[in-house]
């Protein structure tokens, strides 16, 4: 038990208790200890770690291309937006751009898996709460993007879609077309949440006014994503250093004014509108021609060319065996991931595999708030507020 | 400008003597600053107009083992108002004590834990100094290099 939970002198009736790190409203293995008088929260402590994997490690002992898989399992709500991530991140590094369709792609995928996390994180909040009819409605429309997901590049979870240079191969037709009747349907389906939510009094009363958060708190922990622009700052990468072309979409930063739980909800409904608006608008201007560079040294040849030439056999090999090799320097390069700002740190000094690698993770940052959020509040609003920060413990703890 | 470019300038101007060395790679600048000016380098970063980097994004460490001073601080700053990123860095001896930034953003309580954590980096002034990722119990520095990553 933690040392520094004991009894004081105003509290002289403190009871302290263990929440997680497996309880179904933790998200994940976070636990917290909280130090409850009453049913108030006299001070919470999150304890993190559970899920630590050492990816930090692991990638100063992988190529680039074989840390690809890694970044799956970093929000594995999202796995799509951390491929893309990573492989901007590793191009930045080589210097190198990807072909406009592979752009487009990728923002289809990135945008794809925004709505899919949003649509766990609205359909889990609201059961905590008790609100359970909107979870089978969510969960139901998260299959469908499930099978797109699938569709697209085989697993739901494990996708490893990216490569640096490009994606692992292009989208077919009849997925566009999947897509398509996807996105046009997506928008009735936010309203229908709504309709279980926005204006319900039950839903009201336990997230208005609950685990208030003012834009100065946000900046200083760090706080980035949905729950900072609940706080009224209207930053998001996307906007502030578009990178896939997103200057090229019409889109709005939704933001917030209480930074409340009711406003974090706020926001995140109304960025599944917007991710639609931008698929919509990506799956119109689609352009033709490759979705890699052409670059032997880094990108793996066509698997026909490979089975039928020695030349594309030798340079499959050397690439998956040893990698290719990086120039010396150092990058910082961030994306806007469903939960906030996923930033790689890569130091190279050369070689096939990064001298350092540092994830900057937003739910890290973000679950760092937990206490400013609970401590003064009910206990009961402990899970509203855990579900609102809308953490992934996978990229919390990596 | 690229990123940082400006802000090193200003600060060479304001702090003679503290920038050691600076950098940059594909338009990303960096500077390394002297350990002991690192607290009032990172204040004026924050609150002087023509700087205002309101975010810490990110801190961490990287160890150079061969190095007489090992352990390389590394900073992330940015600023939302100016739209502009600054990496700092300092250099530091196996353990610390390095300064922390705990009394100027929050977001560096978890992030120096983790330094700590990952590297043994001891932040003087931490108001709670543990371990975050790694058991209490623990007692190596996993992300230090002569640590393997598979043993025995």
């Amino acid at each position: 038990m933690d040392h520094r939970i004991e009894r004081s002198e105003e509290h002289p009736d403190v009871i302290t208790i263990n929440m997680g790190p497996s309880h179904p409203a933790t998200h994940g293995v976070l636990r917290v200890v909280l130090q409850l008088d009453g049913e108030t929260v006299v001070k919470a402590v999150p304890h993190l770690g559970y899920l630590h994997r050492g990816m930090e490690k692991l990638a100063e002992n992988r190529t680039y291309l074989q840390f690809i898989p890694y970044t799956d399992r970093m929000d594995y709500l999202s796995p799509l937006c951390a491929n893309v991530g990573f492989a901007l991140a590793v191009e930045e590094l080589l210097g190198v751009r990807v072909p406009p369709r592979c752009e487009v792609i990728r923002v289809l995928a990135s945008e794809l898996a925004r709505i899919g996390s949003h649509l766990v994180w609205l359909g889990t909040h609201a059961l905590d709460i008790g609100a359970a009819t909107v979870f089978f409605h969510t969960f139901k429309d998260r299959e469908w993007h499930y099978d797109l997901v699938e569709d697209l590049c085989g697993a739901r979870l494990t996708t490893s879609y990216t490569r640096v240079g490009g994606v692992a191969h292009d989208v077919t037709k009849e997925w566009l077309g999947k897509l398509r009747e996807f996105v046009d349907a997506f928008s009735g389906r936010v309203d229908e949440y709504e309709s279980l939510l926005t204006n319900n009094a039950i839903w009201l009363e336990r997230t208005q006014g609950v685990g208030s958060l003012t834009a100065e708190q946000a900046i200083s922990h760090g706080m980035t994503g949905p729950s900072l622009r609940a706080t009224g700052v209207e930053y998001d990468v996307r906007k502030a250093r578009p990178y896939s072309g997103y200057e090229n979409y019409d889109f709005e930063v939704p933001t917030g004014t209480e930074g409340d739980v009711y406003d974090r909800y706020l926001v995140r409904i109304e960025e599944m509108r917007q991710a639609a608006r931008i698929l919509d608008q990506a799956l119109r201007n689609l352009p033709d021609g490759p979705v890699n560079i052409d670059d032997p040294k880094i990108f793996l040849p066509p698997k026909k060319r490979v089975l039928t030439s020695m030349e594309e056999l030798i340079q499959q090999f050397m690439i998956v065996t040893e990698g290719f090799d990086c120039p010396e320097g150092e990058i910082y390069h961030s994306t806007e991931v469903p939960k906030g700002e996923l930033g790689f740190y890569i130091i190279s000094t050369g070689g096939k595999s990064p001298y350092r690698l540092r994830i900057r993770s937003p739910s890290f940052n973000n679950v760092s708030t937990l206490p400013v959020l609970v401590e003064g509040g009910l206990i009961a609003d402990v899970i509203a507020n855990i579900a609102s920060l809308d953490p992934v413990m996978g990229e919390v703890d990596r | 400008m690229a990123d940082g470019e400006k802000t090193i300038e200003l600060l060479r101007e304001k702090f003679p003597g503290a920038a050691v060395a600076s950098g940059s790679y594909r338009d990303q600048h960096w500077v390394q600053v002297r350990l002991d000016s690192l607290p009032e380098i990172a204040r004026w970063l924050r609150d002087a107009p023509e700087t205002s980097y309101e975010f810490l994004l990110d801190v961490t460490a990287v160890h150079w083992p061969d190095d007489p001073e090992p352990i390389e601080l590394v900073y992330h700053f940015f600023s939302l108002s100016r739209n502009d990123r600054l990496r700092l860095k300092s250099r530091a001896s196996d353990r610390g004590p390095v300064p922390t930034l705990c009394d100027l953003w929050a977001s560096a309580d978890w992030n120096e834990r983790e330094t700590y954590d990952m590297f043994g980096v001891v932040f003087e002034g931490h108001p709670d100094l543990r371990r975050i990722l790694m058991p209490d119990d623990y007692t190596d520095f996993p992300l230090r290099k002569e640590l393997p990553l598979f043993r025995g």
